[in-house]
């Protein structure tokens, strides 16, 4: 590129530096010419002290930067920045649920007084979908509290619900907020969205800034559109390699936490690259990017590709470019992992790092398997299940419940023809290999819940689950124990009673 | 991890506290103890007067500026493990409980550590009946408050009385969120595994000012790292006092 030499205050900012061009000093006609000057003349023997050379005007410096920083940078309108900086950042989407959403309704009025307009009706998301169909009062007028909030604001994305008996005489209700926000093209490629929910880095999918807030944080971007941040560093995750037809994203993550640890990304952003990631659809790559939080890590990202675009095409547009990390980039740390080697795994009670082989815990007799939830309950994961019963042929031996995780999920359960099956859907599949009735969408029972919820664990039970976190009580009773694992996983363990490898029925 | 046992044997040791620490919810809060004469190793602790307890049941919604910033806490310990959730801290089905709302403020106080496993945690945080906890400081190892981001968490453990916890090191969005709202000081020990050495119903001392963490059941102290930062939005009240305190923004206005 042509850059004019006697141009003192020419600078190179912007798009062209994104081409990852390094500063350039362009010596100047007049510097050139005192240096042939020099050399008919016999130059002191030490250098004469300068004064503090000034950064070139000519060009910038700049340092290698990763997603996430330039994701971060761009939205606190800075050229540049490094890891453990703290920044005011611009919020594009601000998302919150029936649980925290009154609280931060709260935290809000009372902060930025009863009359107090949100910063922009548009970019707050409100959706109830935690604990909805239960009778009890506090969980339904906490609904009431979004509703009126939504109607006094005139919040323009609220996803209602007012007839409990019946999920589908509600057309506004979406369902489990993850989800929700992805299907209804709130997430965009270098945008900031934060959630007062921890799973809000599933968002992160999209190649955007995602991450989980609380109730006076999110007050506080409700009125200002702004908060503060510090910058985290990132951690890459490489996996390569075919992925193996018995394997879903649920094992890739559950391997990489049981690698780090539920402490092993804390503050830090995880991205995960490589071939096999390239391979993976939006909804897979959600499931990878859902249990960041589960490593203790801020944000997860995946550069944006053919498959981001294609999913977002009939959703939402751009607002901005997808930016991806600098070559140069020195992540704090590389891991590298040959998914053809992997096998199907678990979590083990009572934590998310708690990895073992499936195959490994085959005389583990379960009591239950659930299918549900942001994290295991969309339509690929049960497409996948499908897959699996489909297999056997069988019936599962274990009450097994399947509660799709938005409106859209359970449509497409009840419509979709799973490959294979000569045009059966998942919920003719799921009936013949007697599950339960796939449930009206919502969070159910992978936090547990008000005791009413469905399927929650009352009992002290033994529960193989696609959900995200096994501490003990999370599903409901303090001494239940929950395998965490993938939809293949899951549904095979449905069908012999026992923790089971997939490639029992895949292979 | 097995604090629990040991714990139940040592909560029948009498202290010289423990008359005063059956219900610290109801402490004045000009009580007063001795300097620790018995204690020459600490010459940082030789001050004329004597130190001074706070232990403030108001619910922590707004800030007094008249009431001395407290630079020490005392009493009790409770001792948790590693990786304590946010489904031990308050478990999911409590949620609906609105922590801007007084009264659900302070049922969710009365829930806090409700979810912690009875085996490996025979001492109930909370009395049966009681509102609050008898413990003001908790004593934790790593990744304390790990799982949700629900701010539930901070604030139960705020509602029911504690005052300090310190633990290895924490989740983001827990140390986050007890910085926001001010609820509790959420501090970390500069050795790991300190937890160990201590059991509920130990005396400690938390020292902000010279970041320590006396147990005086068992005569061990260790230092903690600086609050930093943190510190004074915490003392303010969360971030909203902070920011009216340092008149970042306006009052609240009522129009």
């Amino acid at each position: 590129m042509a850059s004019p030499i006697m141009a003192p205050s020419f600078s190179i900012f912007g798009r062209k530096m994104e081409s990852g061009l390094m500063s350039r000093f362009i010596p100047s006609i007049s510097a050139h010419g005192c240096r042939k000057q020099a050399l008919n003349r016999v130059l002191a023997v030490m250098a004469p002290t300068q004064p503090q050379r000034s950064p070139a005007t000519t060009g910038s410096v700049k340092h290698a930067m990763s997603m996430t920083e330039k994701i971060l940078a761009r939205a606190s309108e800075r050229t540049q920045l490094a890891p453990g900086e703290n920044v005011w950042v611009n919020v594009d989407v601000l998302m919150t649920h029936d649980v925290c959403g009154p609280g931060t309704i709260g935290i809000f009025k009372r902060e930025f007084g009863q009359n107090a307009k949100v910063w922009d009706r548009e970019k707050i998301v409100i959706i109830p979908d935690h604990y909805i169909f239960t009778s009890d009062e506090r969980a339904n007028r906490n609904v009431d509290i979004l509703r009126d909030f939504c109607t006094e604001q005139n919040i323009k994305y609220y996803y209602d619900i007012k007839d409990l008996g019946n999920f589908r005489a509600n057309p506004d209700y979406k369902g489990v907020c993850h989800i929700a926000l992805a299907q209804e093209g709130h997430c965009r490629p270098s945008e900031v969205l934060l959630g007062t929910d921890s799973h809000t880095c599933n968002a992160g999918a999209f190649g955007q800034f995602a991450t989980g807030i609380g109730n006076t944080d999110a007050g506080f971007v409700m009125g200002t559109g702004k908060i503060l941040l510090k910058v985290p560093p990132t951690m890459r995750f490489i996996l390569d390699g075919e992925m193996p037809k018995y394997l879903l994203a649920k094992d890739l993550i559950l391997q990489i936490i049981g690698e780090i640890t539920v402490a092993g990304a804390t503050y830090k952003s995880m991205e995960f690259v490589g071939s096999t990631v390239e391979s993976l659809n939006m909804e897979e790559r959600m499931t990878l990017c859902n249990m960041v939080v589960e490593a203790g890590g801020k944000n997860g990202v995946v550069p944006v590709d053919k498959t981001t675009l294609k999913y977002l095409e009939d959703k939402t547009t751009l607002t901005s470019e997808p930016v991806y990390s600098d070559d140069g980039f020195r992540f704090i740390q590389e891991y590298k992992f040959d998914v053809s080697k992997l096998e199907p795994l678990v979590a083990k009670p009572h934590s998310p790092d708690n990895r073992a082989l499936a195959r490994e815990c085959k005389d583990v007799k379960i009591d239950r398997v659930y299918i549900g939830s942001c994290t295991g309950g969309k339509t690929e994961d049960f497409l996948a299940a499908a897959k699996v019963f489909l297999a056997s042929g069988k019936k599962v031996k274990v009450p097994t419940f399947l509660v799709p995780a938005t409106q859209k999920v359970w449509m497409d359960v009840y419509s979709l023809p799973v490959p294979g099956s000569g045009g059966k859907t998942c919920s003719q599949i799921f009936e013949e290999a007697g599950c339960e009735v796939p449930a009206s969408p919502s969070c159910a029972a992978c936090l547990g819940g008000p005791r009413d919820t469905y399927a929650r664990m009352n009992e002290p039970q033994v529960c193989v689950s696609t959900t995200n976190r096994n501490f003990p009580g999370r599903m409901g009773h303090k001494e239940g124990q929950v395998y965490l694992a993938s939809p293949y996983t899951a549904a095979a363990s449905a069908l012999t009673g026992y923790v089971t490898d997939p490639r029992e029925f895949l292979l | 991890m097995a604090p629990a046992a040991a714990a139940a044997t040592k909560a029948s040791k009498t202290s010289i506290y423990s008359h005063k620490t059956l219900s610290p919810l109801f402490f004045t809060p000009s009580l007063r103890f001795p300097t620790r004469p018995y204690f020459a190793k600490y010459p940082s602790f030789s001050r004329s007067a004597p130190e001074t307890l706070l232990l403030s049941t108001a619910p922590r919604a707004t800030v007094t500026p008249s009431s001395p910033s407290p630079t020490t806490y005392h009493g009790p310990c409770y001792v948790l493990g590693n990786n304590i959730d946010t489904d031990q801290i308050i478990p999911a089905e409590h949620l609906t409980l609105v922590p801007s709302k007084p009264d659900e403020y302070r049922k969710l106080g009365s829930f806090a550590l409700c979810g912690l496993p009875s085996t490996a945690y025979p001492v109930p945080f909370i009395a049966p009946g009681a509102e609050g906890t008898r413990f003001p400081i908790v004593i934790a190892g790593a990744n304390f408050g790990c799982g949700s981001s629900r701010e539930h968490a901070p604030v139960a453990l705020g509602a029911a009385g504690v005052r300090a916890v310190v633990a290895e090191y924490y989740a983001r969005i827990f140390f986050r969120n007890s910085v926001a709202t001010g609820e509790i000081y959420p501090l970390e020990s500069e050795e790991t595994g300190i937890w160990k050495e201590c059991n509920t119903g130990d005396i400690v001392t938390v020292d902000l000012a010279e970041n320590l963490l006396i147990n005086h059941t068992t005569g061990k102290e260790y230092r903690l790292k600086p609050i930093g930062d943190a510190g004074p939005v915490i003392e303010a009240g969360g971030i909203f006092a902070y920011a009216r305190k340092t008149g970042m923004i306006a009052s609240a206005s009522t129009a």
